[in-house]
Parts: C-alpha cells; sequence; structure tokens
C-alpha cells in the first residue's frame, strides 16, 4: 500500500509514458489474446452454440421423439403453433413482469433517493439492508410470502376488517400474490443502479435550480429524474428481463391459472418431452424480450448503454 | 400545523423509503419465525407453537443436508474457475488492445440480459443432442454455474480495474520493477476487494442458482432443488434453519468486511 502511494507521487511528478512503449505495446497485444481466450472460449461453448442449438431444436420434426431422435425438417411452423397455442402464457408473463417492474419503480425510486441524499451517515447501512435479502435463498424467501400471504394470516385478516377483501377473499393463488412476488424478488435490482446514477448527481446543481425558483416538484422533474434516467432505464431491464421469465413466484404463490411462459418451457422440457415445442417457445421469449429491449432503450434516448 | 407540515414533507422520502425497507425485510422475518415453527400437518405455513427441535435437529429431513454440502461444493468450485477466467478477460479488456473488442463486450453482456429459463433450457438442449442427457449431474451444473457467473465476474474486476490509476504501476516501473514484480506487488494488491467481491457475488449467484440447475441437475439434488422437490410434498421447516443460518453467515461476512475496511481507512 506504501508503495503504491509513494509511487503514485513520483509518477505525477514524472508525468507520461517513457521510452520503449511501441514495443511493449506490441507484446501485450499478444498477452491479451491469450487472457481473453480462455473465458471466452467457455461463453462460445456453453453460450453461444447451446442457443444456436435452440433455435435449431424449434425446426425439428416436432412427431420425433427423445427416444427415436429428432429429424431436421426446418419446420418453422413449430413456432407458429406455439406462438397461438401458448399466448396467453406469453401474455401473462409480460403483463405480470410489466407490472411488477412499475411497482419496483414506485417503490425502488424513494427508497434510492432517501439513501443517495437523506440517509447520512446511515448510508452504509442502508445500502447492506438492500442487499441483505439476497443472502438467504431465493426460494425460501419466496416461501415465506406464503405463510404471509396466507389465508388466515394478519395482512389477509386486516384486509378483511376494513372490508378491502370480501369475507371468503384470499391474497395466495391469485395474480397479486405472484405480482407481489415477483416485486420483492427483483426490487433490489431497480435499486442499485437507481442509486449509482442517483449518487452521482452533484447536489450544487439541485440547489441552483432552487436559487432560480424551481419548486421541488419542477426542480425533481427538470434535474433530478432526467439525470437518474441511465440508473432508470438499467432497473427497469434488469427487473424485467429476469421476472419475464421467472417461474418460481408462479408456481410457488400462485396455481395453474397464474401460469407463466417460463412454467411452459419447463414444462414442455422435462415433463412432456417435446423438445421442438419447448425449444421454440423459449426461442419466442427470448426474441420478444430483445426486442422490447431494444425499442424500450431506442425510446429512452440511453442507447449508448448497450 | 405548519411545523408538522414541513416536518413531514421533509421526512417523507425517508418514512416511505424505510416501509420499502421493512417490505424487503418481512419475508426474512418470517424465515426466522418459521424456523422455530411446530407444524401440525405437512402442508401447514402459517405459525402453530413455538419449538426448538427444529434448531436441535436440522438434519432430520432425509437429504437436506446432503444438498446443501453438494451446494457448497457446486458453489465454491463454479466460484474459482469463474473468479480464475472473469479477471483474465477483466484484465485484457481493460489493459490490452486487441481487435473484436466490441463482439467481446456484446458476448460478456448476452449471458446477463438472457432470461434464466432460455439459457437452462439451450445447455439441456445441446447436451441432449451431443448424447450426454443419461450423463447429467455434479459436471452439468457446474459447467452451467461456471457459465453464468463469469459475466458477472468480468463486470465486477473490471469496474475495479477502470478505476485504478495507471500511474501506480507505471511508479513501480520507473522504480526499477520488473512486470511481474509490478503486478504482484502493486496491481494485484489494488484490485483484490475487486476480486473478492466478484467471488462473493459467483458464490451466491451459484449457491442460489435454481432455473438453470433445473434443466441441467441429472440426478443431483442441490440445496433450491431439495426446497423445490420438497414443495410439492410439504415443506419441512429446518428449511427455514438453513435459510436464518445462511442470512446469519452472510450478514456477518459483510459487516466484519465493513469494520475492516474502517479500520484501514483509520
Amino acid at each position: 500500500m506504501s508503495v503504491a502511494q509513494f509511487g503514485g507521487q513520483v509518477a505525477a511528478e514524472a508525468g507520461g509514458p517513457g521510452a520503449g512503449e511501441v514495443e511493449q505495446e506490441r507484446r501485450r497485444g499478444r498477452v491479451g489474446y491469450l487472457l481473453l481466450l480462455p473465458g471466452l472460449l467457455w461463453l462460445v461453448i456453453f453460450f453461444l452454440v447451446p442457443t444456436v442449438q435452440l433455435v435449431a431444436t424449434g425446426l425439428y420434426d416436432p412427431n420425433g421423439s427423445l427416444d427415436t431422435g429428432y429429424a431436421m425438417t426446418w419446420s418453422f411452423s413449430n413456432y407458429w403453433d406455439v406462438l397461438v397455442q401458448y399466448q396467453e402464457q406469453f401474455l401473462r408473463s409480460f403483463g405480470y413482469a410489466l407490472i411488477a417492474t412499475i411497482a419496483c419503480i414506485f417503490l425502488g425510486y424513494p427508497l434510492s433517493y432517501a439513501i443517495a441524499f437523506k440517509a447520512g451517515r446511515w448510508k452504509n447501512l442502508m445500502l447492506v439492508l438492500v442487499i441483505a435479502p439476497f443472502f438467504t435463498s431465493f426460494l425460501v424467501r419466496t416461501l415465506a410470502w406464503k405463510s404471509i400471504l396466507s389465508d388466515n394470516g394478519l395482512i389477509v385478516e386486516t384486509l378483511k376488517t376494513l372490508q378491502l377483501i370480501p369475507e371468503d377473499g384470499r391474497l395466495l393463488a391469485t395474480p397479486v400474490a405472484v405480482v407481489t412476488g415477483l416485486t420483492y424478488n427483483f426490487l433490489p435490482f431497480m435499486v442499485l443502479p437507481l442509486y449509482a446514477s442517483l449518487e452521482k448527481i452533484d447536489p450544487r446543481l439541485i440547489e441552483a435550480s432552487k436559487d432560480l425558483y424551481a419548486s421541488g416538484v419542477t426542480s425533481f422533474r427538470k434535474v433530478t429524474l432526467p439525470l437518474s434516467a441511465p440508473g432508470l432505464v438499467a432497473g427497469t431491464l434488469l427487473t424485467f428481463i429476469p421476472a419475464a421469465g421467472d417461474y418460481i413466484n408462479s408456481e410457488l404463490l400462485g396455481t395453474p391459472q397464474q401460469r407463466m411462459i417460463g412454467n411452459v418451457i419447463d414444462n414442455l422440457f422435462l415433463v412432456q418431452l417435446d423438445y421442438p415445442a419447448a425449444a421454440a417457445s423459449s426461442v419466442l421469449l427470448m426474441v420478444a424480450i430483445v426486442c422490447l429491449v431494444v425499442f424500450y432503450v431506442r425510446r429512452a434516448g440511453t442507447e449508448d448503454l448497450l | 400545523m405548519s411545523r408538522v407540515g414541513r416536518w413531514v414533507s421533509e421526512h417523507v422520502v425517508m418514512v416511505i423509503a424505510l416501509l420499502v425497507l421493512c417490505y424487503m425485510f418481512l419475508p426474512i422475518f418470517f424465515v426466522v419465525l418459521m424456523s422455530f415453527n411446530a407444524p401440525t400437518s405437512r402442508l401447514n405455513y402459517e405459525f402453530q407453537a413455538f419449538t426448538w427441535d427444529n434448531w436441535l435437529n436440522p438434519c432430520a429431513p432425509a437429504g437436506m443436508c446432503e444438498s446443501v454440502v453438494k451446494s457448497i461444493e457446486i458453489g465454491f468450485l463454479a466460484t474459482v474457475f469463474a473468479t480464475i477466467l472473469g479477471t483474465l478477460v477483466a484484465f485484457a479488456l481493460v489493459r490490452h488492445r486487441f481487435r473484436g473488442r466490441a463482439g467481446t463486450s456484446l458476448l460478456i453482456f448476452l449471458p446477463m440480459a438472457t432470461p434464466e429459463v432460455v439459457m437452462g433450457s439451450s445447455l439441456l438442449a445441446l447436451f441432449t443432442t451431443a448424447g450426454l442427457a443419461g450423463t447429467l449431474g455434479f459436471w452439468s451444473i457446474l459447467v452451467a454455474h461456471i457459465m453464468f457467473c463469469l459475466s458477472f465476474v468480468v463486470v465486477t474486476v473490471k469496474a475495479r480495474l477502470a478505476g485504478l490509476d495507471s500511474r501506480f504501476e507505471q511508479a513501480a516501473m520507473d522504480l526499477y520493477a520488473n512486470e511481474w514484480q509490478t503486478f504482484w506487488r502493486v496491481t494485484f494488491p489494488l484490485v483484490f476487494p475487486g476480486i473478492l467481491a466478484a467471488a462473493l457475488l459467483a458464490f451466491s449467484l451459484s449457491f442460489d442458482d435454481f432455473i438453470v440447475t433445473n434443466f441441467n441437475h441429472g440426478n443431483t439434488i442441490t440445496f433450491p432443488m431439495f426446497v423445490w422437490g420438497a414443495n410439492q410434498r410439504g415443506i419441512p421447516p429446518q428449511v427455514n434453519v438453513i435459510g436464518t443460518v445462511m442470512f446469519a453467515i452472510a450478514l456477518l461476512l459483510v459487516l466484519s468486511g465493513g469494520v475492516l475496511q474502517r479500520r484501514r481507512e483509520r
């Protein structure tokens, strides 16, 4: 540590790079490829190749089976068939993910804002609290919601007393439970990037807007919100993408009426063993998400994020 | 009244923020609470009666502790491999010039932007096509975990490296350190906190993964797989004991890390 500090001072006085840099630069080029190779190879073999294989599997003969093997028949109709058959689950996945993402914005923005501007010396503690839920298992936490929302639980009883839900009403096994679970599970993915971009805002900019007679609301709308846009966009993507593909929440907190496309893919692959249909659904989910993300990022004017 | 009004308007953001934190902690509270529950039936999700039994016999449910051990083994190996491979890539990206930089960045970004269900199912499609469907198990889970942890390691280490003042290294060279010495005495100690953070992230991603594992686990049961299977038959309360212990260990690690850092800054 002290070597580095001392070195920093010397370097600051000595200034720019020295001689012999060109020779060194060329050697570094070769070292660079060597450093990249193992990691990139891993990603190519176990991410890129499988994705191509998935698209191909979606084109296999739908009449084949795992035992007899599948023939490549370029059956583009597989894609159309699953789209028609599972359109309900596709739409539901994107609907639930959208609602959960909006809920995350409304819950996450005040929290990130408070951590960035109001927390003072509690800032680090609050950040630890935000990531703390990650410390225990995703499945165990989601199962805890089963207890929280249970039919005789405190929340359901309170809502009944307030007459907000009917006497025989329940929360568990409804869309509300699934969306509550999704919102809960992906909220930290909204809070962390939002906090990162709010933290970078120079408070003097907000002061300046106040000096120029902007009200609190105007100052927020014209200064804080636009400056936090990159964090908001990143947070939206980090929440929406996993939420749209999730099937743990709908399986544990919902019923077959709340099935999402993730449940369908899981079921087709592992229970029905219908690989072509399963692969086609999986590819369609990916394509739909990529299209939505590109469209959204263009509209938000933050292309440089990608 | 106006004083009350001003207090509210000044603190309303903080009040909302604390309420949101409560929402985030509600399930943790229930996990701890349910670890002391004595359920009356197997499909029981409400608190019935207090008991120490679950804590005294944490391994009572058949196969649960074995699944935790399996998860730790896979998590450890996946962390070691992903951290080494990812750190090398991060160094190449920040410190070296090469062709195809845009493509490389895209390849690293894509796994983070792909839904897990797509990654898991595509690996299964590949393994099945390669005729490996019967052999799926420990190795296929490990391969998959290294794959999705890699990108997160690259991003985390890269952030730390990019923020590092390269004049430290130039200074070391000026003081006649060779490249090897410069790397181990200057660069590595400065980047180490980033590598450690990346390793912790990788371990928690691997340990907690359900969706990708579910597609490629064969007959190997990790802890999330155990919980998923148990959910069909009724969750044993000991699952919450494991959840509570995990939470306590992680919290302890983070807090002690914070204390250490503060002490070093003094």
